[in-house]
């Protein structure tokens, strides 16, 4: 035993899926020690907020000032311009003030905006230019205004009494403050979800409830798949033909099919967690009934069967004893395939809307659903489905990079 | 060897009358044992001889009771054989025990040798006897195959020699004492050497519990080296059955001859124009 463990773990290809794995085994363990927020917790108001840090603005202003004597208006130039408009202030320049193309760099935002300020007249005639645009240029000629003001910023406060408005405080442009002196703060390392949910928690919150149910399914099906590979392949017979009869049965009806019908007929309030896996692991157990049936029929006639026979053990012990350590390799690896397998049905399922219908736990499916049905992969918040396709796509690889290495240290024909 | 042979018991402890085993059916049908007919006596050697694929092996597995018989009857003892449930099977092998061809495929790898000779011992129904006690048939049987027992215990399967493991399986028939031994081919997979050493503690087991053994090989020197009669079989028949003087001596079927002749000789021309 210790000799194999040994021996698989001088697989790299079963040690880097282990490490992946482990690793996400470690994360949705620990992180929920670390942050122990509730991952649900809607805290923003508002869809796909972005990733980044959210400071207290009121807390801001309040908070003691540091003078620093940075030039800001270049920074907030280069931050608020974007690439489209920069080209086609670009545009206007080389049509309208004749400045050739190669004076002008679009990756500078200051140089460009001096040039725009020294040429730009919303006056002019600008001939050949549709209304329209002619608006635009000039909403962007006050944009860039406003982006050089460096004047202070006035707070008022509003008298309550005789409704005046006082000047309570000015914050000149050159004040900051230090993020750490800000006591209300909140990092969305992944941003926000359409709910407004911290992504980052909650997708650590689904990797757990995905892997359970991929547990589960998987332990279901390989539980069902084993015993009946097992009886029908050791009694053969008549047992066997009909074993082997339901297996081709449900081999022959596409098992996602059965899995959508049966979802959709127990209905919303029936599917929770527990129950998408049941119903997945109900629905693929065929191929490791298929597969444990062929590696029991050829064990069965092997002479240390009929010796055990002969020694009078029972049937049961027989299997368990003679037949299952001799297949016990191999059914490890279609434990770990099922597990993978169980994961990508219930994303595939959650996808379609007819995962577990909760709103009290999330899963990598369910996650994607959502970011989906709020088009969170039209407007490009990357975010919200991105870090969830890489996390199954981990586990997935993972799983089947260890079954891959177990494969070739227990099937002698792949051995190099 | 035929001078140092014991009269031979009359009572029958084997019998068998159109015994027949088919494989598949229509037009897959293969017939591997072929109506025949058989009496083995009480505390004869008893050689069934033949080519590969003669259904030697068939015809012992179904005298095992391992797999079914599909026509024909045969009789243990006198009565005829009723085997059906696990409890008459059990008990059936308490009378019948067999050594496989390959020792290497005869042992689960997973199980220290310890326990194959400790379900004899229960079998025997002395699973209730102090480990002591155990431990001492053990050592006996293993001193009775030229073994330590002490070297062996704790020691899976894998770590023998092909001889050893053989040895062991006699070790194990020695422990049970049953009425009629099969020995499918015991030799065939080991050096020539321990080969004699098998074939002498099979007879030697055969002087001290007068059992039946039941020999098939595919060697009909080696048949008519240890056995007291000889069934010849072709194709899922027995072509010719006798004393082993007779059948080898004599033979009459064309078959026999060609057997006898496949023999290789040393300071002989080989004569392979038979095959």
């Amino acid at each position: 035993m210790k000799n194999q463990i040994r021996q698989i773990f001088h697989s790299p290809k079963f040690t880097v899926g282990f490490i992946i794995f482990a690793a996400l085994l470690v994360l949705t363990v620990f992180y929920p020690l670390i942050v122990t927020n509730d991952p649900l917790e809607m805290v923003g108001q508002g869809n796909f907020f972005k990733p980044g840090t959210y400071i207290s603005v009121s807390e801001a202003v309040n908070t003691n000032p540091y003078t620093l004597n940075l030039n800001a208006s270049s920074s907030r130039l280069e931050q608020n311009l974007s690439m489209e408009e920069r080209m086609a202030m670009a545009d206007w320049l080389n049509q309208f003030a004749g400045i050739s193309s190669k004076e002008m760099d679009v990756t500078d935002a200051g140089g460009l905006v001096s040039l725009w300020k020294d040429h730009y007249d919303s006056a002019s005639e600008q001939k050949g230019l549709i209304a329209a645009r002619k608006k635009y240029f000039s909403r962007l000629d006050k944009k860039i205004t406003g982006l050089l003001e460096d004047t202070d910023v006035l707070l008022a406060e509003k008298n309550q009494e005789t409704g005046e408005v006082s000047v309570k405080k000015t914050i000149p442009s050159t004040s900051y403050v230090n993020v750490k002196d800000v006591g209300s703060r909140r990092v969305f390392i992944l941003g926000t979800d359409n709910f407004g949910r911290d992504v980052l928690t909650e997708l650590v919150a689904a990797i757990k409830t995905s892997l359970k149910i991929g547990f589960i399914a998987g332990l279901i099906a390989t539980t069902i798949g084993l015993s009946l590979g097992l009886i029908a392949g050791y009694l053969g017979g008549i047992i066997d033909d009909f074993i082997l009869f339901i297996t081709n049965l449900f081999t022959v009806i596409p098992s996602f099919i059965l899995l959508i019908l049966i979802s959709y007929s127990i209905g919303k309030n029936a599917r929770g967690v527990m129950m998408v896996a049941i119903i997945i692991g109900l629905t693929s157990w065929t191929w490791t009934t298929r597969s444990v049936r062929s590696q029991v029929i050829s064990l069965r006639n092997r002479d240390h069967v009929n010796l055990s026979k002969l020694s009078g053990h029972s049937l049961f012990r027989i299997i368990l004893t003679d037949i299952l350590p001799y297949i016990a390799s191999y059914v490890v690896m279609a434990l770990i395939l099922q597990i993978s397998s169980g994961i990508l049905a219930e994303a595939q399922l959650s996808m379609i809307g007819l995962g577990p219908a909760t709103t009290t736990v999330s899963t990598l499916g369910l996650m994607m659903n959502w970011a989906m049905s709020y088009s969170a992969h039209l407007n490009g918040d990357w975010w919200a489905y991105f870090p969830v396709i890489i996390s199954i796509a981990l586990i997935s690889f993972s799983l089947n990079l260890m079954n891959t290495g177990l494969d070739q240290i227990f099937n002698p024909q792949l051995r190099e | 060897m035929s001078e140092e042979k014991k009269p031979v018991q009359n009572s029958s402890c084997l019998s068998g009358t159109g015994v027949t085993k088919i494989f598949g059916m229509g037009k897959e049908k293969t017939v591997a044992v072929d109506h025949v007919d058989f009496q083995f006596r009480e505390g004869e050697i008893v050689s069934i001889v033949g080519e590969s694929g003669s259904g030697k092996t068939t015809l012992s597995k179904m005298l095992l009771g391992l797999i079914s018989v599909t026509e024909g009857e045969i009789c243990f003892q006198g009565k005829p054989r009723d085997i059906k449930g696990y409890r008459k099977k059990k008990e059936y092998w308490k009378g019948i025990q067999a050594i496989f061809q390959d020792p290497f495929s005869s042992f689960n790898v997973f199980y220290k040798i310890d326990q194959v000779l400790l379900d004899c011992i229960k079998m025997r129904g002395g699973a209730r006897l102090p480990y002591e006690k155990k431990v001492e048939m053990m050592t006996e049987a293993c001193r009775f195959v030229n073994l330590k027992f002490e070297e062996l215990t704790n020691k899976y399967p894998f770590e023998l020699s092909g001889g050893q493991m053989q040895r062991l399986m006699i070790a194990r028939i020695f422990l049970l004492k049953p009425a009629i031994l099969l020995a499918d081919e015991p030799t065939s997979m080991i050096d020539a050497c321990s080969r004699a050493t098998i074939l002498d503690m099979l007879l030697k087991l055969r002087d001290e519990t007068n059992m039946t053994i039941i020999f098939i090989t595919h060697d009909i020197g080696l048949a008519f080296y240890i056995s007291d009669s000889i069934y010849i079989m072709e194709h899922g028949k027995f072509v010719e059955s006798g004393t082993a003087e007779a059948v080898i001596l004599n033979p009459k079927a064309a078959y026999t001859k060609r057997l006898i002749n496949d023999v290789p000789k040393i300071h002989e021309e080989w004569d392979l124009s038979t095959v």
